[in-house]
């Protein structure tokens, strides 16, 4: 028990919290301006990508991840894995559905 | 057990410490792992749905570029800016509510609210709109320019719906929180060595603006890509 | 030295102190409790009287079954019972059965902890298990659902005309019950384990009971939005999983098996928990293997997300992907037999003392590996095709669920009977219990394989008659198991009052849970214990007691 009782926690810097936020709003405009343009199949994945690390800077900064307890990280790293093998074994029938049987 | 000892001096019975901890120590690492637990699961639960909407987009991107057309890029694009500001009024009231400030932390729990309320009437006003079109889904759903497309337009609008609406749920959820939150930070509850309820709910919050960070491409801007442009 | 606290604790009979039951008493102190165990109590007369519901509507069925026309139910009531059997009998008794009432009242205190880490979260999970299971209640009132417990689209959202939302709603409800257990238990698990009390000193229930949260946390969700789509479709007749207006119903398949078949997992791991006690304390031995044991658990609860759609190998999923399930379904069962190994090579030549805990694990231990061993039948592709939507799958999920499941409850139930109300239970009438239903399990379901084999299909109220003969033995049978499930509920009600008192450590067993009063005290200790010795130490502790004897 004695590893989870941690010192009080650091309390972020104010900096900190400005450039994630305007790091978010930037993401916000840059995703949008984005769609606007046609960027061929590329299109999607960006929009995804940008999503992704805003959902991430969120994560780590403004919900502490950073500093907190390697279980923590465990927890959402497991809850996407499972996720992940939801979708993955889920298009594994779809994507494979019509392929022809010889 | 070492922290037995570091901890002794917490002998001294915290108002708000609960029977079955040891300490405040134990007590708040319980509330932070019992809010990112439930998170996990909300992760799963919002997950399952996008699924189900990445299938259908694969299968119907015709009728998912149609729908996507209907949708009000700006509106949502100002949502977004309002949650990701009400994400930081919340991470600056865990901050000054750890530091023991409790005005501070009143007033950035109150703008978070606020933009949280925001959000709803910008939400409330998009809805609207799209009940007048004729975009809910069901009898009242009406769609003619195509009408072989007419139910996967409405399958999508079911998405729309269903995932926005999920979201508002939540959202209503958290203002909801945030009352009793304030109710306790105005009667001097929180400082330095307890602050979890603010903490945990700054965590509930954050990941509601999560999830429309996703929301947001997901259901304004992606439905389009591929057809229309390409 | 490492049994020192223990004999000390053993012969330390505590003063007639107040325990959990006599410090309060009247409804509301048992209505707005906060405590563990007394939960536990609650959950426990919750679910037995769904389980005696779920009996009566598979009783009826067993009786139409007598007589190969459809005589005694019209098809219609026919599937509502099956329907309202599964759902009860799955939701409503199983699911919550051991995590609930077991795991609720021993869970905290194996681990030396006060109560569980949010106790009013817990009495909460009762209160949406309540609203969701009298949700339940009322649509077999007003007249029923008969789309089976799978709730299968598009039968399920267009064109079933019974009360499918308020099922699916009562589910949803439950559902969320399972999840505030299930995330209440691994909070505790890793936040309030006693000082010295280290994840290798646990007893294997813990990790059985860790294993069972997780997928509780990970699988439910998936259930929960897919009824909320469901109910979605069927309100407002939209085209999610219709595919008359577009959607996919195959879509409905993988999301509820995704959940469904994690869900088996739920029942069977924490019988797999209790197994492992009752034969550590029945023999007298460490649990052989006991790190393979516990991160088996975890093996299973990861594995068991990956085999779904063995669910749906003839539903229209693509050939590639049939292929891949067919296949990882095998690897979940390598987990299950090392655990039956392990139990197995721990009985080997130990003293084996056959009370009832003992009986109704040794049931257990060769009835589901039956069920283990017909699940890789299943498994199989090509033979799959051959039994699928026969009584082969029915009398293959039984074996799981009934004969290894439920035979951990009972397990579970006796062993724990005298922590939990202070008293002992009749032997004699129990040992006779666990075998009526052990004879009764076995002629209900085994005719049931061939059954099936032969090609009768399951969820028909009339049959050929060449299978009638098969179909009485089994209708036979199921009565012997009512008789088997009865006296249980006799004689333990009858030594609330009469039975022996039992003491702290009725079956001289290590673990926590022991070295506390029977019943416990509210706070579960008296004072918070440290923990000195390795799990399942039952041969330090059978030395210290021979010590203790020769002075
Ligand atoms: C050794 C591991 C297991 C394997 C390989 C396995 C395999 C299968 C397969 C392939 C089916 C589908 C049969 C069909 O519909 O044609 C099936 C059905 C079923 N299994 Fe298992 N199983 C295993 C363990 C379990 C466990 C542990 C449980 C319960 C605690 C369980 C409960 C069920 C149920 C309820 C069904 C029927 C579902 C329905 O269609 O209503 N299985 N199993
Ligand atoms: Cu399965």
């Amino acid at each position: 028990m004695a590893d989870i009782h941690e010192a009080p926690h650091d309390v972020t810097p104010l900096p900190t919290y400005f450039f994630v936020f305007i790091a978010l709003a930037a993401g916000t405009l840059l995703t949008w301006y984005a769609s606007t343009i046609n960027l061929g199949w590329a299109n999607t994945p960006i929009a995804l990508f940008i999503a992704t690390t805003k959902a991430v800077l969120v994560i780590l900064f403004f919900m502490h991840v950073i500093h907190s307890t390697r279980l923590t990280w465990v927890v959402i790293i497991a809850s996407f894995v499972w996720l992940g093998m939801l979708f993955v074994l889920t298009f594994a029938d779809y994507l494979t559905r019509f392929w022809a049987i010889d | 057990m070492s922290d037995v000892t570091v901890h002794a001096d917490e002998h001294v019975h915290h108002p708000f410490l609960q029977h079955q901890f040891e300490d405040l120590g134990q007590q708040h690492e319980a509330s932070t792992l019992g809010m990112w637990v439930f998170l996990a699961t909300e992760i799963l639960f919002f997950g399952g749905v996008l699924m189900a909407y990445w299938i259908y987009r694969t299968i119907y991107p015709e009728a998912w570029a149609l729908a996507g057309e209907q949708q009000n890029t700006l509106a949502g694009g100002i949502n977004t800016l309002v949650l990701i500001t009400s994400s930081l009024t919340m991470a600056l009231a865990v901050r000054t509510a750890q530091l023991g400030s409790r005005r501070a932390t009143l007033v950035f729990l109150f703008a978070t609210m606020l933009f949280g309320a925001t959000f709803l009437g910008i939400k409330a006003y998009e809805y609207n709109a799209h009940w007048h079109e004729g975009l809910f889904p069901g009898s009242h759903f009406t769609w003619h320019e195509n009408p072989e497309l007419a139910p996967k337009v409405q399958l999508f609008m079911v998405f729309y719906w269903g995932m926005t609406g999920l979201h508002a749920l939540h959202m209503v959820i958290g203002v909801g929180l945030l009352v009793w939150i304030i109710s306790r930070a105005w009667r001097s509850h929180f400082g330095p060595e307890y602050y979890s309820p603010v903490e945990v709910m700054g965590l509930y919050w954050h990941f509601v603006d999560i999830v429309w960070i996703f929301l947001f491409p997901f259901l304004y801007l992606i439905p389009h890509f591929g057809v229309l442009h390409g | 030295m490492t049994s020192v606290t223990y004999h000390d604790v053993q012969f330390l009979e505590p003063a007639k102190t107040r325990n959990y039951l006599n410090v309060d008493y009247g409804a509301l102190s048992w209505l707005l409790t906060k405590d563990h165990k007394r939960i536990g109590i609650l959950y426990m007369v919750s679910i037995s009287v769904m389980f005696i519901l779920g009996g009566f509507f598979a009783l009826m069925m067993r009786l139409e079954l007598l007589t190969p026309e459809g005589d005694l139910l019209t098809s219609d009531t026919y599937n509502k019972f099956f329907t309202l059997h599964g759902i009860i009998m799955i939701f409503f008794f199983l699911i919550p059965s051991i995590p609930a009432v077991l795991g609720n009242f021993i869970l905290p205190i194996q681990l030396g902890a006060k109560d569980l880490a949010f106790p009013r979260i817990n009495l909460l999970s009762w209160y949406l298990y309540m609203i969701g299971a009298f949700t339940g209640l009322l649509v077999v009132i007003i007249g029923g659902v008969d789309t089976g417990w799978t709730f299968y689209t598009p039968f399920s959202t267009q064109y079933s005309n019974t009360h499918v939302i308020g099922t699916t709603f009562g589910a949803f409800i439950v559902g969320f019950s399972s999840i505030l257990t299930g995330l209440n238990f691994i909070v505790t698990i890793h936040r309030m384990r006693a000082p010295g009390l280290t994840w290798y000193r646990l007893p294997l229930f813990v990790w059985a009971m860790y294993a069972t949260s997780l997928v509780q946390l990970l699988a439910t969700p998936i259930l929960a939005i897919t009824l909320v789509m469901l109910m979605i479709e069927r309100f407002i007749h939209v085209g999610i999983f219709d595919p008359a207006l577009g959607g996919d119903p195959l879509l409905f398949q993988h999301m509820f098996w995704f959940y469904s078949h994690p869900a088996v997992y739920i029942m069977i791991l924490p019988a797999m928990g209790v197994a492992s006690e009752v034969v550590a304390a029945f023999t007298r031995k460490k649990i052989f293997g006991y790190t393979f044991v516990a991160y088996s658990s975890l093996a299973i609860a990861f594995l068991g997300f990956l085999v779904w759609a063995h669910h749906m190998f003839v539903a229209g999923i693509s050939v590639y992907s049939a292929m891949i399930f067919s296949f990882l379904s095998y690897f979940v069962a390598v987990p299950s037999a090392i655990k039956v190994f392990n139990w197995t090579a721990t009985l080997y030549k130990g003293s084996v003392s056959w009370q009832t805990p003992m009986l109704y694990i040794l049931g257990f231990i060769g009835l589901f590996t039956m069920g283990g061993v017909t699940g890789l039948f299943l498994a199989a592709l090509g033979l799959d095709v051959h039994v699928t939507d026969t009584y082969f799958v029915v009398a293959h999920f039984h074996y799981i669920m009934v004969g290894g499941a439920v035979m951990g409850y009972f397990a579970g139930l006796h062993y724990w009977w005298p922590k939990i109300t202070g008293r002992m239970y009749p032997e004699w009438w129990a040992r006779l219990g666990a075998l009526l239903v052990f004879v009764g399990f076995n002629l209900t379901f085994f005719p049931q394989f061939i059954l099936g084999y032969l090609g009768m299909p399951r969820r028909y109220h009339a049959y050929a008659p060449e299978f009638q003969v098969l179909n009485v033995m089994s209708t036979a049978g199921a009565s012997i198991l009512a008789v088997g499930y009865m006296l249980p509920l006799v004689y333990l009600l009858w030594s609330l009052r009469f039975g022996r008192k039992a003491g702290t450590n009725p079956w001289g067993a290590v673990g926590l849970e022991w070295t506390t009063s029977s019943p416990p005290p509210k706070d579960n200790f008296h004072e918070t214990p440290v923990v000195t010795w390795e799990a399942y130490d039952y041969p330090a502790m059978l030395k210290a007691m021979g010590e203790t004897q020769n002075v």
